[in-house]
């Protein structure tokens, strides 16, 4: 069973490794880096909200954090990828921690509330503050990850693959970063929190604590997923701070499976591929995107891969039952 | 300096009123059912958009358009009321969040593909020329927002403090298994309540679309700032809710007249943060504990 498992594991990276291979086409290979960014972002999230439990509509503000960091220190320093990832999660991990001081106190409408006022609060900073963020114009030129390692020297990232490989190289150690996390019993916290906090918080269980853990690594995520953004679109404007990432991050936590490992992967992948074959009817695509937000809620709650699971455990239990 | 000061409370005092109007609604539905409703954007929007729809193309008097768009905004809040929320009851406020949030982009961008994204102007019976009263600059329209504003206010204050009707609603949104033992129709209570907090957005949306413009979006800006009013009044509290959009306009006014325009919205959400992290019963409240 065990080497099952790790021969499943191989054949994923390998595949993984090998996919810019298969993927001729230039404009597929980018949808598949978006959707990779757009993993580490609603891997972030899942785990506030699909963990513990606790709606934050405030994770723009993360990934804004991540971005605007990364942007302002490679433009007016010059700093090297390494470094401007880094500060970014360092960047967005310290506003995790003070806003979660405030939010994570509160509880329900007033925690959705506040959270969502800090990201309007960041967004009309970013629009204002002309001086420093570039206002409305944002900035431009974003310059692609590059540095200088000892004994390799200059590098610099400008091919797509290298790119997806780079993206890769970051997602998957958070990927296994989650995993290792919900299997722990933070993760056990995590969810007897979600669960019945008051039960949770009877056996010892402190909700401030383990909720403030959940948001900050959420935010670290979504502070290197801005990162990764900002150096690959190479532009980054206000508009990161916006609402419409928010719903688009909802939608693919939601619809891939809240409080599960590869939910936010999975509705990653399908949210990116989806909405360019909406691309026929251009007009229509926001329309959908809130139809879809408000039907999966009702009606698949669960969303996609419990579903599949569920669906996947039906078909092999029927067999042995038959026998 | 004083003048100056003066001038800008007065234009706080001014659009604080026009908040007051645009939270009446929300805190019926957010305030007293505790339903997050992030639809109630859109219900002010389309108020303002039928109100249009009627007086620009179907010549309607002013009057009696915005009064038929507030019934028909009422009629698809019933309908969402009956057929989106009343069956997620019970369940936790995230489900809600994220449906109004998602029937509010549809409706949103329904709106934008019907009437596009030009702004439009209802047309008035009445001249907007200014009216001066030594510093203070009035429009009829103005005048007629902030009349119906208070006179709505007030007339809910009273129909939930003192009629059946609103002790019944009261305690519904108490303790509801009691109010129904004591013979309460629970369901149309909150089918009743929700349809007319739908109804004062629309009323919001159509008077204050007189005084300013009609644009899809403009529901956005709304449900934010009414938020705040209604967390800044406390919660279901109909006189706390003229208090809490003036002291937001005041604020917002002295704020963009003496440190910087371009922060003007960011002041009311430091105020609710402030709020919450210090006097989570709003600013009127006996210091209950949320």
């Amino acid at each position: 069973m065990k080497q099952a498992r790790m021969l499943a594991i191989a054949a994923a990276v390998l595949g993984l490794g090998l996919l810019p291979l298969a993927l001729t086409s230039k404009y597929l290979l980018h949808l598949v880096i978006m959707a990779a960014i757009f993993a580490i972002l609603t891997m972030g999230l899942n785990l506030i909200y699909g963990y513990v439990g606790q709606l934050s509509l405030g994770h723009t503000a993360f990934f804004g954090i991540g971005a605007y960091t990364s942007a302002l220190l490679a433009l007016r320093l010059q700093m090297g990828f390494g470094w401007t990832l880094l500060s970014a999660a360092i960047a967005a991990g310290a506003a995790g921690i003070f806003i979660g001081h405030i939010t994570l106190r509160l509880r329900e409408a007033y925690f959705v509330i506040v959270t969502l006022s800090f990201s309007e609060i960041i967004y009309l900073v970013a629009v204002n503050w002309v001086d420093f963020t570039g206002g409305p114009m944002g900035l431009p030129d974003v310059p692609s990850p590059a540095g200088r390692l000892p004994g390799i020297g200059a590098w610099e990232i400008t091919s797509k693959v290298s790119y997806y490989y780079l993206v890769m190289a970051v997602l998957l150690p958070l990927a296994l970063i989650v995993y290792r996390m919900v299997r722990s019993p933070v993760g056990t916290a995590f969810v007897a929190l979600r669960e019945n906090e008051d039960l949770a918080t009877s056996v010892g269980i402190g909700a401030y604590r383990y909720a403030m853990i959940a948001f900050v690594t959420g935010a670290i995520f979504a502070g290197l997923g801005g990162s990764l953004y900002a150096h690959y679109v190479g532009f980054i404007s206000p508009e990161v701070f916006t609402f419409h990432y928010m719903i688009i991050m909802l939608v693919m936590a939601i619809m891939g499976g809240l409080g599960t490992i590869s939910g936010p992967i999975v509705g990653s992948i399908l949210f990116t591929l989806i909405p360019e074959y909406l691309r026929v009817a251009e007009k229509l695509r926001e329309p959908i995107f809130g139809a879809i937000l408000m039907v999966s809620i009702i009606f698949m709650p669960q969303g996609i891969v419990p579903l599949v699971g569920r669906l996947w455990r039906a078909l092999r239990r029927r067999p042995l039952e038959t026998r | 300096m004083l003048a100056e000061i003066l001038q800008q409370v007065i234009n706080g005092l001014i659009i604080g009123s026009t908040y007051a109007l645009a939270a009446v609604g929300l805190t019926m539905i957010f305030g007293m059912m505790h339903i997050v409703n992030f639809t109630h954007g859109e219900f002010y929007m389309l108020g303002g958009f039928f109100a249009y729809q009627l007086a620009a193309f179907l010549h309607l008097n002013y009057y009696l358009s915005v009064a038929s768009a507030v019934m028909a905004v009422m009629a698809v809040g019933f309908v969402c009321e009956r057929v989106l929320l009343a069956p997620l009851r019970g369940k936790s406020i995230d489900t809600t969040v994220l449906v109004t949030i998602g029937l509010s982009i549809f409706l949103q961008n329904l709106a934008l593909l019907w009437w596009g994204p030009t702004p439009k102007s209802i047309p008035l019976p009445f001249s907007n020329m200014p009216l001066r009263w030594g510093p203070v600059v009035l429009t009829w329209s103005r005048v007629l927002a902030v009349t119906v504003t208070f006179a709505l206010i007030v007339l809910v204050h009273v129909l939930i403090r003192k009629s059946l009707l609103g002790k019944a609603m009261r305690a519904t949104f108490q303790e509801k298994d009691s109010a129904r033992l004591a013979g309460v129709d629970v369901e149309r209570i909150y089918a009743l309540t929700f349809t007319m907090g739908s109804g004062l957005a629309a009323a919001a949306g159509a008077l204050l679309g007189s005084i300013f413009l009609i644009y899809p979006a403009m529901g956005n800006m709304a449900i934010l700032k009414a938020f705040i009013v209604v967390i800044l009044g406390g919660m279901g509290n109909f006189l706390g809710a003229i208090f809490g959009g003036l002291i937001l306009g005041v604020t917002e006014g002295l704020g963009a007249g003496f440190v910087s325009s371009g922060y003007k919205d960011a002041i009311g959400f430091v105020l609710v943060i402030l709020i919450l992290m210090f006097k989570p019963s709003g600013l009127l409240g006996k210091g209950r504990r949320l």
